[in-house]
């Protein structure tokens, strides 16, 4: 059994340990915010926080999380990002862009007032294929209160 | 590769010997382990992570990470990026993804990509640029770091490194028991 806490509720799995946590959150919790993309950590759709940190769960073993804090984009609630995202009118398809804003709102909690080379590095790892990238380095300056451009 | 290992199992078997050389000898001894310990430093699987740049490189002919990372403050990526996002502390048979523990690039100080055998073993002796390590330390690095046996348990098809690193700690060894030499500027393996 693994322990683990999803958005801020403790959970408990019964699955094998191998499971990426991926499979864990969407078919066993649920929670299918999280998207699956590439299954390779190459695109980052299935992009969560672990403790804070961003990991693609579609790699990550459940096992890993076990004892952590686990925080899907269903655990953001109200945050500056998605007020931006809706304001902005970011998304097009839409299937990337849980895990763009899951990876900004990392950034922006360890850099509040980030630069564009900042966005764009660490936002490197999240493909678009509509490629709304302009759009998502706005939307992330203006939650960050900074100037579009 | 067979070669290769002869070689390596060669100098390995050397390396236990504790006969006394000439002064001379023990230095020329010393200069071919460090050329032959090389073959291991300047393999993709070991250089890739040592670049002289901002991105590690990946594959046989060291094309750039992809996806885009950097190295950061602290070599293990930036904010988003970070190697563990993504690389797990063991390989991973269905996503093909390479990991070990403390997956990371070395310190840009460490780069061995574009450098020589003698430019890598000047670097290698030198606390400013190996992480202050002793001598001794750099061979229980060689011989025993979780991060460097990976070199030798690549996963997914990736060719490992030459030889196994139980040799490469006995090389490692047997070239600082000969007096640490670093072989001439146009040495080669």
């Amino acid at each position: 059994m693994i322990r683990l806490s999803v958005n801020g509720t403790m959970r408990e799995l019964d699955v094998d340990p191998e499971m990426p946590l991926l499979w864990a959150l969407r078919d066993v919790l649920g929670l299918t915010g999280t998207k699956y993309g590439c299954g390779q950590a190459l695109c980052g759709a299935c992009t969560v926080h672990l403790d804070g940190e961003v990991v693609r769960s579609c790699v990550t073993p459940v096992a890993r999380a076990a004892g952590k804090s686990v925080t899907t984009i269903e655990g953001l609630y109200d945050h500056p990002l998605q007020r931006a995202w809706c304001d902005m009118a970011v998304p097009q398809c839409g299937f990337c862009q849980s895990g763009q804003i899951m990876t900004a709102a990392a950034l922006l909690a360890q850099n509040p007032k980030p630069r564009d080379q900042d966005i764009d590095q660490s936002l490197a790892g999240n493909l678009c294929r509509c490629g709304t990238y302009l759009h998502i380095r706005a939307a992330v300056k203006r939650a960050a209160g900074m100037p579009e451009e | 590769m067979p070669r290769v290992l002869t070689a390596l199992l060669l100098l390995a078997a050397c390396a236990s010997q504790k006969q006394e050389a000439p002064a001379a000898d023990r230095a020329e001894q010393s200069r071919a382990y460090f050329l032959q310990a090389s073959r291991v430093f300047l393999h993709p699987r070991c250089a890739n992570c040592h670049p002289d740049g901002e991105t590690p490189l990946q594959g046989m002919d060291g094309k750039a990470h992809d996806p885009p990372v950097v190295r950061g403050k602290d070599d293990h990526g930036v904010v988003g990026m970070r190697c563990g996002g993504c690389h797990q502390d063991h390989n991973l048979a269905l996503a093909r993804v390479p990991g070990a523990p403390e997956w990371h690039v070395a310190p840009r100080e460490m780069a061995w990509v574009g450098k020589t055998p003698r430019q890598i073993c000047e670097q290698i002796k030198d606390p400013l640029r190996n992480g202050g390590r002793t001598l001794a330390q750099i061979v229980d690095h060689n011989a025993h770091d979780k991060l460097v046996a990976w070199g030798w348990s690549p996963g997914h098809g990736r060719e490992p490194a030459p030889g196994t690193q139980e040799q490469l700690g006995k090389i490692v060894a047997a070239w600082v028991e000969t007096g640490a030499e670093c072989p001439a500027e146009g040495a080669r393996p």
